[in-house]
C-alpha cells in the first residue's frame, strides 16, 4: 500500500521540521519521514526528554528544538519515524517514487514535491589507528551524551578542530565528564585568514561570543589545551592504549583509553548525490555541496534540500532555510502565490542575515589541517574494505583518473557504508596525487539503496 | 601535443585492454585512449561470469571461439597473477542454470538438446543434472522446493571483473603499453600513404595501426574507418549484498557468490537507451527468483545496485575485422568481454600484431549482419 | 531527562540502560571492549560515528545479523551480540 502526499520532507532535525511545519501551516499535506525514533535530527537528537534542561551551556539549543517541535506537532503535518529511504526516483509526471522501509517491509510513497532536510555528518578524516576500538567522533561522544546522559571517563582525549568539539567539551565537563586533553589540530595560520572576514563576523557577534565563552570554560576546568598539533597517531593491539601526535616537530606519547576526534562537518550528499543532482566544490568548507537557488530548488526537478546538506550554515539557519524551501515548495505546488511566498519570505530572509555573515569567518578559522588530508600510505581509508591510502595512490598510479576506476580496482568504498566514510578523504587523495582540483576528481557514484536493505524487504515491495 | 604509437586502442574497457595487453606481451607498444572516470564502462558492471552456455546459438564458431578461450583461461588467470600481483579469482568451477518448476526444466532441456546438435564437436558439453546430482554438487546449499534441477556446464566459472580490468591495465603497463585516461579519441583520420592520425583534446596520434575497441564509443567513429556496424545498447542490472561467509554456490546466471563473499543477484535485459538508473521494482523480480533458489538469502542485505549496458550487435554475437577500405584499422566488439578475454589477449592480440584475421576470425566479420 | 530504564543482554549479559538509548550505547556501556570484527582483516572494531553513517557497529540483535547497532533503540529483553568475522547465510 503506498502513501500520498504533496510534500515529502526527508530529515526530523531543524530544516525538516521547520520546512514541515511552514508548509503544513500554509496547507500543504504534508509528510515527515525520518531513519530516527524521535523528532530532533542529531542536534537536537532527544529533544523532547531535555525539556528540563534549563541551564548550562546548551539550554538555548534544547529551547529552540522544543519550539520547533511544538510547532510541528501544531501544524497538522503527519510524521512517519523510524522510516529509513532507499531509493529517490527522479521526478516523473508530476510526481516522485520515493522508497522507504520500516525495517521489515518495503514500501512506496508517492510525493509530488521533495524536500530533502538530511543534514550533515563529520568529516571523516583517517589518521593511523582511527579504526581501533576506543576511537570514535566527537559527534558520537555527544549522541552518547545526549542519550544517556553518559559523559567521558578519564583517560579520554579529544582531537581535531570545529566548532562542535568545544561545545562539547564544555558539555561534558559540565556534566561532570573528564578529559585528559584537547589536541587542537588547527594550524596558526587559520587565524590570521579569518581575520580577513572579521568584519562581516561581528555581525555574527553571538556566535563568536559563544564560542569564545565555551573555550573559556573548558580551560577555567584546568583541561590542557594542545596547539598546533600537526599530526596525532592512536595506537594499541586491540584497543587504544596509547595516543602519539607532533607538535613543534616533536612526537609524544600519552596514554589513553578513548580519542574523541572531531574535524567540522560536512553536508551529507548521498541522497542528492544518488538522484545525480548538479553539485559544487566548496573551497572554503571542503565539501561538495549541492546547487540550489536562493529557494534552495536543486537542478533535481521536484527535489529541494535545505539545512545543513545544502551547506553547513547551523541549526538556525538551518530551520530558516528549511522555512524558504518549504515556501517556494508550496508556490510551485499552486498553495501560495509569488508575492505571498515573498512576503512571507521577507522576515525570515532579514533573520538568516544576521546567521550568514560568520560562516567565512568560522570556515577559516576551524580548516582542517591540510597534512591530515593526505594520509601516509598504510593509514585505512575505506573502513569497511579495509583499503589504504597507499592503495588507492598505485590506482591513481595506474591511471585511475577519479574515484570510480579507483573503486573498481581496489574496492575502496564498496562496503555497506557505501563510501559514505571513505568518499571525501579518498578523492582528496587523489586530487593530491593528480595535482588537480576536487571539482575536476569528483566523488563516487551513489547507487541504491541508500541504507543497506534486506532481499526480504525489497522482494516485499508492492507490485 | 603530438607523438607517434606502434599501435593505438581505441578504449580501456575489458576488450581494449585484453588486446592491448596481448599486443604489449608480444613487444608491439600500443598507447591505449580511454575515457575519464565517468565513462559508460560496461567492464565496471560486469556479472563476472566466464560462460559458455546460449554463446552461439545460431553460430556454431562463436560457441568453439568461447570455448577456446574458457579452455585459455586457467593460465591467463596464472600469467596475470604472477606477472601484475593481481589475483583475478578465476575458478574453473563449472556453472549452472537452475530450473524452477516442471516447465522451465522443461524448456532448459530443449535448449541444451537444440545446442548440443548445432555444432559438430559439442563445445558446450553441457547436460541436465536433477535435484539430487545438484545437491550433490553443492552439498552446503539449502535449495528452496521449487528447485527441480539445473543446466550443467563443467566449463563455465567466474572471476571477479573488476580485478581483470585491474589486473590487465597493470599487465599492459608493465609490458610496455601506455595508458591515456581522460583522452577520447575525437576522431581518427586514415592517410592517404598508409597510417592513421588519431586526434584527442590533447593532441594528434600518428599510427600504422588502430584497432577500435571503444564498446558504444564505437559508433560515432567507425564509418571514418570504413566501419559499418552498429553497437547496441542494452540495460542489465545487479544486486550486490554485503559479504557473508562462502557457502559452496557454483556460479548461476542469477546468482553467484563472489571470492569476498558478497553474493551479485542478476540481472535484466532491457532497451532503455543509455539509461543507467535501476529500478526496484526489476530489483524485486531478482531478488524474488533468488530467494525461491536459496530461500536463506531473503536475510542478506543488499548494499548497492547499479545498471550496466551491454554491448550487443544485432546477432548479440562478436564483431572482429579489419577494415577493407583501410588496411591497419581494426574493429573489435562484443558482450562478453569477460569470457573473451583470455582469447582477445592470445589469438585475437596476435592476428592483430600479424595484420591479418585467420580464418578462425574470419566467421567474425559484420557481413555475416547484412545478409540477416 | 526521563530515566526509564529496561534490561537488555549484551552477549548474554543483562545490563541495565535508558530506554531512549541505542543497542550500540548498551553494548558500550556494558563494557563491550570490541562490537564486530572485519570481514576482511578480522580487526576488531566498535561503533565510530553513532549516527547511521560509518557501519562499524553492526551487530546481531535478537538474532538478526548486520544491524546498525546505532540506529535500533533498546527494548526489554533484546539480545545484543558481536558480529565476528561475515556473516553466515542461515
Amino acid at each position: 500500500m503506498s502513501t500520498v502526499c504533496d510534500l515529502l520532507v526527508i530529515g526530523a532535525g531543524p530544516a525538516g521540521m521547520a520546512a514541515a511545519s511552514t508548509a503544513a501551516r500554509l496547507g500543504v499535506s504534508t509528510l515527515l519521514v525520518d531513519e530516527q525514533a524521535a523528532l530532533g535530527g542529531q542536534i537536537y537528537r532527544n529533544v523532547e526528554s531535555h525539556s528540563n534542561d534549563a541551564d548550562g551551556v546548551s539550554a538555548a539549543d534544547w529551547q529552540r528544538g522544543a519550539a520547533l517541535v511544538r510547532e510541528f506537532r501544531a501544524s497538522g503535518a503527519r510524521h512517519r519515524a523510524g522510516t529509513q529511504v532507499w531509493q529517490l526516483d527522479p521526478a516523473q509526471e508530476g510526481a516522485c517514487k520515493i522508497y522507504v522501509t520500516d525495517g521489515t517491509q518495503a514500501d512506496v510513497i508517492r510525493a509530488r514535491r521533495v524536500l530533502l532536510a538530511t543534514g550533515a555528518m563529520e568529516r571523516p578524516v583517517p589518521i593511523p589507528g582511527w579504526t581501533l576500538p576506543g576511537v570514535m567522533t566527537v559527534g558520537a561522544a555527544q549522541i552518547l551524551y545526549k542519550t544517556g546522559k553518559h559523559v567521558p571517563q578519564a583517560g579520554t582525549w579529544i582531537a581535531g578542530s570545529g566548532p562542535l568539539l568545544w561545545l562539547f567539551a564544555a558539555q561534558a565537563l559540565e556534566a561532570g565528564g573528564k578529559i585528559e586533553g584537547i589536541l587542537d589540530t588547527a594550524p596558526r595560520s587559520n587565524f590570521a585568514h579569518a581575520l580577513r572576514h572579521s568584519m562581516a563576523a561581528l555581525r555574527g557577534r553571538a556566535y563568536l561570543e559563544r564560542g569564545l565563552a565555551l573555550q573559556a570554560r573548558v580551560r577555567r576546568a584546568g583541561v590542557p589545551v594542545i596547539k598546533d598539533v600537526a599530526a596525532i597517531e592512536a595506537k594499541g593491539e586491540d584497543r587504544l592504549t596509547t595516543l602519539r601526535f607532533r607538535v613543534g616537530g616533536r612526537w609524544r606519547d600519552v596514554l589513553a583509553s578513548t580519542l574523541l576526534l572531531h574535524h567540522g562537518v560536512v553536508p551529507n550528499v548521498h541522497a542528492t548525490r544518488s538522484l545525480r543532482a548538479q553539485h559544487r566544490w566548496d573551497g572554503p568548507q571542503r565539501c561538495f555541496v549541492p546547487v540550489v537557488d536562493a529557494w534552495g530548488m536543486t537542478s533535481a526537478e521536484a527535489y529541494a534540500v535545505a539545512g545543513d546538506g545544502a551547506g553547513i550554515v547551523g541549526a538556525e539557519a538551518s530551520a530558516l532555510r528549511g522555512r524558504l524551501a518549504a515556501l517556494e515548495s508550496a508556490r510551485r505546488l499552486g498553495v501560495i502565490d509569488e508575492q505571498r511566498r515573498d512576503t512571507e519570505a521577507a522576515p525570515i530572509r532579514g533573520d538568516l542575515a544576521r546567521h550568514m555573515p560568520v560562516r567565512a569567518f568560522l570556515d577559516q578559522l576551524f580548516a582542517p589541517r591540510a597534512s591530515l588530508l593526505a594520509p601516509a600510505d598504510e593509514v585505512l581509508v575505506c573502513r569497511c574494505e579495509s583499503i589504504t591510502a597507499g592503495r588507492i595512490r598505485d590506482a591513481v598510479r595506474l591511471g585511475c583518473a577519479g574515484p570510480n576506476q579507483m573503486k573498481a580496482f581496489t574496492r575502496c568504498g564498496m562496503g555497506p557504508c557505501q563510501a559514505r566514510m571513505c568518499g571525501l578523504a579518498a578523492a582528496e587523495i587523489i586530487a593530491h596525487e593528480r595535482g588537480v582540483g576536487m571539482e575536476e576528481v569528483g566523488v563516487f557514484n551513489v547507487r541504491p539503496p541508500l541504507k543497506p536493505l534486506s532481499l526480504q524487504e525489497l522482494a516485499a515491495l508492492p507490485e | 601535443m603530438n607523438e607517434t604509437a606502434e599501435a593505438v586502442v581505441i578504449g580501456g574497457g575489458v576488450v581494449g585492454s585484453a588486446i592491448a595487453y596481448g599486443l604489449a606481451r608480444r613487444g608491439v607498444k600500443p598507447l591505449v585512449l580511454d575515457e575519464g572516470d565517468d565513462a559508460i564502462r560496461s567492464s565496471r558492471v560486469n556479472f563476472g561470469l566466464v560462460w559458455l552456455l546460449g554463446k552461439g546459438d545460431g553460430m556454431p564458431a562463436y560457441g568453439f571461439w568461447t570455448r577456446r578461450s574458457a579452455d585459455l583461461w586457467p593460465e591467463f588467470a596464472r600469467e596475470l597473477k604472477d606477472f601484475t600481483g593481481v589475483e583475478t579469482h578465476y575458478v574453473k568451477s563449472g556453472g549452472v542454470s537452475y530450473c524452477l518448476g516442471e516447465a522451465e526444466y522443461g524448456t532448459r532441456t530443449e535448449i541444451i538438446t537444440r545446442m548440443r546438435e548445432q555444432a559438430e564437436n559439442d563445445p558446450y558439453e553441457a547436460r541436465m543434472i536433477d535435484r539430487g546430482e545438484l545437491i550433490d554438487l553443492m552439498p552446503r546449499v539449502k535449495f528452496g522446493p521449487e528447485v527441480l534441477g539445473a543446466s550443467y556446464g563443467p566449463h563455465d566459472g567466474h572471476v571477479s571483473p573488476l580485478n581483470l580490468l585491474h589486473a590487465l591495465h597493470a599487465g599492459m603497463k608493465r609490458h610496455g603499453a601506455a595508458y591515456r585516461p581522460l583522452t577520447p579519441a575525437l576522431e581518427v583520420r586514415p592517410l592517404a600513404a598508409g597510417g592513421f592520425e588519431i586526434r584527442t583534446p590533447k593532441g594528434i596520434i600518428a599510427t600504422p595501426k588502430v584497432v577500435l575497441a571503444a564498446g558504444h564509443g564505437i559508433n560515432p567513429l567507425e564509418r571514418q574507418l570504413g566501419f559499418d556496424v552498429e553497437v547496441l545498447a542494452e540495460r542489465g542490472q545487479i544486486l550486490v549484498t554485503e559479504r557473508m561467509a562462502p557457502i559452496g554456490l557454483l556460479p548461476a546466471n542469477g546468482v553467484r557468490q563472489t571470492a569476498e563473499g558478497t553474493f551479485l543477484i542478476g540481472t535484466t535485459n532491457e532497451e532503455v537507451g543509455y539509461d543507467t538508473s535501476t529500478t526496484p521494482r526489476a530489483g524485486a523480480a531478482m531478488v524474488r527468483r533468488a530467494i525461491r533458489v536459496i530461500p536463506a538469502l531473503a536475510h542478506a542485505r543488499i548494499v548497492r545496485t547499479w545498471a550496466g549496458l551491454r554491448t550487443l550487435t544485432k546477432d548479440e554475437c562478436p564483431v572482429y575485422e579489419e577494415s577493407s577500405q583501410y588496411p591497419g584499422a581494426f574493429l573489435a566488439t562484443c558482450h562478453s568481454g569477460v569470457t573473451l578475454a583470455a582469447i582477445h589477449a592470445s589469438d585475437l592480440a596476435d592476428a592483430i600484431c600479424e595484420g591479418r584475421l585467420g580464418a578462425n576470425i574470419e566467421p567474425f566479420h559484420s557481413r555475416r549482419l547484412k545478409d540477416q | 531527562m526521563t530515566r526509564e530504564t529496561v534490561t537488555v543482554y549484551v552477549d548474554g549479559k543483562p545490563v541495565s540502560v535508558g530506554a531512549g538509548e541505542s543497542a550500540a550505547a548498551a553494548a558500550l556501556h556494558a563494557g563491550l571492549s570490541y562490537t564486530r570484527t572485519s570481514p576482511v582483516t578480522d580487526e576488531k572494531r566498535a561503533p565510530y560515528c553513532m549516527m547511521g553513517v560509518c557501519f562499524e557497529c553492526l551487530m546481531v540483535i535478537d538474532g538478526v545479523p548486520s544491524r546498525q547497532a546505532c540506529m535500533v533503540k533498546v527494548a526489554a529483553g533484546m539480545r545484543i551480540e558481536r558480529q565476528i568475522g561475515a556473516r553466515e547465510l542461515g
